[in-house]
């Protein structure tokens, strides 16, 4: 089997991939040891405005 | 340039650190002045080019003023001119605040982007006038601008990713993942949506280098995400900086926020082909782009659903603050215009609603609602704090301008549903012989009244656009019109009854 054929053959799984990819985002975005960095990330724009150069 | 909090400051992640930073402002007022300034031209084009259509006198007789011609003129002035400039200024100003870092490239560099972009944008506007065009929708300038263009946005691309590159707060705050795939996604639609052979080296004629249906979806890939990326993704980016910095909380779910950005750049990306239904395009590609224009709806809502709720708990400040109000109801408009954008991409919705006004209905209730009005509420906000002053001339003024604008919308979204719903029915009505009823003019006679209509809702949204350069010079010149302050503290009654 040459390269050719395993790419051909992977890309057939296209969607497959994807979903892979966006499931692990999901477990990412709702994993619980995630929070506090996600609470701490959503206060970012409420700190100090610092000054003009 | 302060090398001590360059060290420390990209370990103390949420800790205060940006008493040291300095961050750049004059090329930011620059895009600000320029979005004002081509929001008011491009508003002025596109009522005159309504005004041409309910009385087509108003063409005067010349090339030059002809509707063909003027209309990429407004379509430009407002998307490349107007929201160009806002995403450029919101852009450039959050990402410092956001990154605690300033600008990558420095005010040179910005100052040169803001420069060449807005001359790129004026020899664009000429060009149409003088009839060069490439006849594309939204890509309408020609070979040698759109590689001026390219230069000019790769730039700004350096300057606003070098920033997030050098930045001292360690997580990348989600607004700048928006302006990241905006920038991003743009570079590359442009690019492959202008792959042109120039007829002769100086002159501006090209031909598109595929042709036939291949050429319409690269077209409509191109078009549908110059909706989902330009006037979207970087418009979201301004509503997660700006509604949770003016409504001064914290946005209702960061985790929402993370999937809502990458299930957004995952589906909107094949929702193109869902403007070529019923063509030469192949049957299965049209029902591809309908069913990821419908999966649309659910990040289009997570969104709204998140920026709206950021206001949860705080939602007298709708009462107490306009510009507030012109930020939420932006996003009230964004849920609104994409519930109805899936809605047509339906095969048997659009087979109804292809090629009449309900689609310009659609598309100014989006850009109307949702672009212009959160660029109204980032502008109000940003006025004050570049020119240094402690607040706007006057809130009364810009509830005027949120009232009248609203009305304009409205005037100009109803028109266009009737109008765009009985054209459609008048286009498909046949009689009991099998005979089409209606000729073409029969259908335009029956238009017009609502072509009026939606003349007089542009006069009011220019006009709201006028009330706000009043209001932005006055503040600019550091007045405070005396009026009646608006009450900050909840209202006895209002409390009662919820």
């Amino acid at each position: 089997m040459d390269l050719d054929s395993i790419t051909v053959m992977l890309r057939s799984f296209w969607t497959v991939w994807l979903m892979l990819l966006l499931t692990g985002i999901l477990v990412y975005a709702m994993w619980p040891g995630n929070r506090r960095t996600f609470d701490d990330a959503a206060q970012i724009p409420l700190k100090d405005d610092g000054q003009e150069l | 340039m302060t090398s001590a909090t360059l060290t420390s400051g990209a370990t103390l992640g949420s800790q205060r650190v940006s008493e040291d930073v300095r961050y750049h402002e004059d090329a930011i007022r620059l895009f600000v002045i320029a979005a004002v300034f081509w929001g008011v031209v491009g508003f002025l084009a596109g009522t005159f080019i309504a005004l041409q259509l309910a009385f087509p006198a108003l063409n005067l007789g010349l090339e030059w003023t002809s509707f063909g011609r003027l209309r990429p003129v407004h379509t430009s002035a407002v998307i490349f001119a107007f929201g160009g400039n806002v995403l450029f200024a919101t852009s450039l100003y959050s990402v410092q605040r956001t990154c605690r870092q300033h600008l990558f490239g420095g005010e040179g560099l910005a100052k040169f982007v803001f420069w060449n972009y807005n001359v790129f944008i004026v020899l664009a506007a000429l060009s149409y006038v003088l009839g060069y065009t490439q006849g594309k929708e939204y890509a309408e300038p020609e070979w040698i601008l759109d590689l001026y263009l390219t230069v000019v946005w790769v730039l700004y691309a350096v300057q606003f990713i070098g920033t997030v590159m050098t930045r001292r707060e360690s997580h990348i705050y989600v607004a700048n993942w928006f302006f990241m795939a905006f920038i991003l996604t743009v570079a590359i639609l442009h690019i492959g949506n202008n792959v042109n052979i120039p007829v002769s080296l100086f002159g501006m004629k090209s031909y598109s280098f595929v042709s036939g249906v291949q050429s319409a979806m690269v077209q409509w890939w191109y078009g549908h995400n110059a909706v989902g990326f330009f006037l979207t993704a970087g418009f979201l980016g301004i509503m997660y900086y700006f509604v949770p910095k003016r409504a001064e909380r914290p946005v209702y779910s960061y985790r929402l926020s993370i999937v809502h950005f990458w299930t957004l750049i995952f589906l909107y990306i094949w929702a193109g082909p869902h403007h070529l239904h019923y063509t030469s395009l192949p049957d299965w590609a049209q029902t591809l782009g309908m069913t990821f224009s419908v999966m649309l709806w659910m990040p289009s809502w997570g969104g709204m659903i998140n920026g709206i709720m950021t206001l949860s708990g705080a939602w007298d400040k709708l009462r107490t603050d306009p510009v507030l109000r012109f930020l939420v109801t932006s996003v009230a408009f964004y849920g609104m215009s994409t519930f109805e954008g899936p809605l047509m991409s339906v095969k048997p919705v659009n087979a109804l609603s292809h090629y009449t006004d309900w689609t310009v209905g659609h598309v100014h209730s989006g850009a109307l609602g949702w672009v212009a009005f959160v660029s109204f509420g980032a502008i109000y906000y940003l006025v004050p704090v570049l020119w240094k002053r402690s607040q706007l001339y006057s809130m009364r003024l810009v509830s005027y301008h949120f009232w009248t604008a609203t009305i304009g919308i409205v005037l100009y979204i109803t028109a266009m549903w009737v109008s765009g719903i009985m054209q459609g029915l008048m286009w498909r009505a046949y009689d009991n012989l099998g005979f089409l009823q209606y000729s073409f003019v029969e259908t335009v006679a029956a238009m017009h009244p609502f072509y009026v209509i939606r003349a007089m809702g542009g006069v009011l949204f220019v006009i709201g656009a006028l009330i706000m350069v009043y209001n932005l010079w006055r503040t600019a010149k550091g007045d405070v019109r005396i009026e009646k302050p608006y009450v900050t503290t909840p209202h006895k009654a209002a409390v009662g009854a919820a």
